[in-house]
């Protein structure tokens, strides 16, 4: 990979991160990397699109970033596995990747147990990931809790998609 | 003569409180229904030019501390038959009994460089004396609110033998903006939610303030990193650091121990949290739990030596009470439901809790032996009890449904009276009450 495209990426990196991390405000990833931001990612998308199998687009929307959870429990689904599996042959294709797992919980539930729960549901992909080869000196897990919500409605429609444990990935030069 | 006897038999009936006098002024505040003890505050003698401004301020809001605890209520100075302007005036006992004021407050306010000087007295009208000697107190005029929280906390004090808490300050999560996108910071405020003063920035999550027993750190759990931590911040400089815990993937739910030595947390490590406790002078990190359940929302008894937390070990959130020194747990909630939260009582007898139970939540109260189970609210969505310093009234957060949800405060009698918002001027969650200021 020469530089240019290097820096394609990670422009490609920080703005996926601004859609799909459910924490715009913490420190996390992002901030660590926030003077690269200037590179226009849109420039160079042809060259690391959806299309092209080991771009982190192709993390995310392709193979999938995220798992989602019955209430109440950290237990993966088979769908879950399988997105896990993708993602662990992903990362195993891209070693200069690290992960940060996010756990999040619904908000039918009191807020510490929730970053409890997230922080199992985090872990149960990172487990599995693990399981599936992924060297686990390269993830990291946390919990939001219920604070995240990406889906706004008190109903199971939104609950569900709030029941989730992201795996956000970044290049290990910036962690 | 007759109808004070039936008032104070109906009082003995349903339980309220009994105010009702066979001998000196005094509400015994029982659970039940409640009449009002009627008091009258005329307005306080201003004893410069300068105060008569101050001297209303701090004559309504004594009033409105007194009113606000659904215990009085105020007679109105449309119904006073004397007036009682000058704070040295011999107090007219039956024009007050002739109006039903119980309870008389007078006082006086003056105005020197800055300084103000509040005095203040208080008579049972029905018993014709003086209750207690006269009190003053000294501060400065930005300080007003306070002097008259002290005269209202004396008033209380006086008439229910019980301290009162109305000087006192809450921590609580300030919060802005959508559900999907919610900032919040740290702030205090008074009880009453005058004075709000910002403590954090929003630049990263914040949750869960706790005072420490003397009011001068809170230790809340911060995202700065990503991942949650706890810090200790400094309430008089607003200078925070990171809590030194034992090594955990993250650490949070911090709460003080009474002496404001010990802080006891959740620390999670490979998908399992668990109880700690860290000394603040030594260092050292003991343990408390060590099951493969979510251990968390630690509490301490008054004296330290119990420690009241939740854990899903049974299966689903529970209460359980453990030694302050860790060990055998014993649960104490057995009702329907989830039970999580629980926060010791500052008398010690009592432990509030949040239920969970058919789709709502309730904040409630059971005995340390898990007897005698009330809840107390019921709504969508409440959370998080935390005790005014005298043990008569808890503060809360409710969160409203659906995608524009919004938090904010909410107070409530144990008795389950009184429930009414905190007038917090946004979004609010997350209340921790402070102790009585000195």
């Amino acid at each position: 990979m020469n530089i240019l495209s290097k820096v394609a990426v990670i422009g490609l990196v920080l703005t996926t991160a601004a859609c799909t991390r459910p924490d715009r405000f913490g420190a996390g990833a992002g901030d660590g990397a926030a003077g690269v931001g200037a590179v226009d990612p849109n420039a160079q998308a042809g060259l690391t699109g959806a299309n092209d199998p080991n771009s982190p687009l192709f993390f995310n929307q392709t193979i999938g970033d995220r798992v989602l959870f019955r209430i109440d429990t950290s237990t993966l689904t088979e769908e879950g596995k399988s997105i896990l599996n993708g993602q662990a042959r992903w990362l195993q294709t891209n070693a200069d990747y690290l992960a940060i797992i996010e756990g999040h919980a619904d908000e039918q539930g009191t807020r510490e147990y929730n970053i409890g729960l997230g922080f199992r549901r985090a872990n149960a992909v990172r487990e599995y990931l693990v399981s599936q080869g992924v060297p686990a000196t390269r993830l990291r897990v946390t919990s939001y809790g219920k604070e995240r919500p990406i889906q706004v409605c008190s109903a199971e429609s939104c609950y569900a998609q709030n029941r989730r444990a992201v795996t956000v990935i970044s290049i290990a030069s910036l962690s | 003569m007759l109808k004070r006897l039936m008032i104070l038999m109906m009082a003995l009936v349903l339980g309220g409180p009994v105010w009702a006098q066979s001998g000196p002024l005094r509400l015994t505040i029982t659970d039940g229904v409640i009449e009002p003890l009627p008091f009258a505050v005329p307005v306080f003698e201003a004893e410069n030019a300068e105060a008569s401004q101050l001297a209303a301020d701090i004559t309504r809001l004594v009033s409105q501390d007194l009113a606000g605890t659904g215990l009085f209520r105020e007679v109105p100075a449309s119904a006073y038959i004397s007036q009682h302007s000058a704070f040295a005036q011999t107090v007219a006992y039956a024009d007050w009994r002739a109006i039903n004021a119980q309870a008389l407050i007078t006082g006086a306010v003056s105005v020197s460089g800055g300084q103000i000087n509040v005095k203040f007295r208080l008579f049972d009208a029905f018993s014709g004396a003086e209750m207690g000697g006269g009190l003053q107190f000294a501060g400065t005029a930005d300080g007003w609110r306070r002097m008259a929280h002290k005269v209202a906390d004396a008033a209380y004090s006086r008439i229910t033998g019980e301290s009162g808490y109305f000087d006192s300050r809450v921590v609580f999560v300030a919060e802005s903006g959508p559900k999907d996108n919610r900032l919040k910071r740290l702030a205090v405020m008074d009880y009453d939610a005058a004075n709000l003063k910002f403590l954090t920035d929003s630049g990263s999550l914040v949750l869960a303030p706790r005072f420490s027993p003397t009011g001068d750190r809170v230790l809340y759990t911060t995202f700065e990193s990503g991942f949650p931590r706890i810090n200790v911040l400094d309430v008089a400089t607003v200078g925070r650091r990171q809590l030194t815990t034992a090594a955990g993937e993250m650490a949070f739910s911090p709460r003080f121990s009474r002496d404001g030595t010990q802080v006891i947390y959740s620390l999670a490590n490979g998908g399992n949290t668990d109880i700690y406790r860290s000394d603040l002078n030594s260092g050292s990190h003991v343990r408390l739990t060590e099951a493969p359940s979510i251990e968390t929302a630690p509490s301490f008894s008054p004296d330290g030596s119990q420690i009241v937390f939740e854990s899903d070990r049974s299966g689903s959130q529970q209460l359980y009470i453990m030694s302050g020194n860790g060990g055998e747990a014993r649960r104490i909630s057995f009702g329907e439901g989830r039970y999580g939260t629980p926060v010791w009582s500052p008398r010690g007898d009592l432990i509030a809790f949040t239920k969970q139970n058919a789709g709502r939540f309730h904040i409630g109260v059971m005995r340390t032996d898990g007897s005698e189970e009330r809840l107390l609210t019921a709504s969508f969505l409440d959370e998080g009890p935390t005790w005014s310093p005298n043990g008569r009234v808890i503060m809360f957060m409710r969160e409203t449904q659906g995608a524009g949800g919004t938090s904010s405060l909410y107070s409530v009698d144990i008795s389950g009276r009184n429930l009414k918002p905190v007038p917090v001027q946004g979004g609010a969650s997350d209340p921790s009450w402070g102790p009585l200021q000195p």
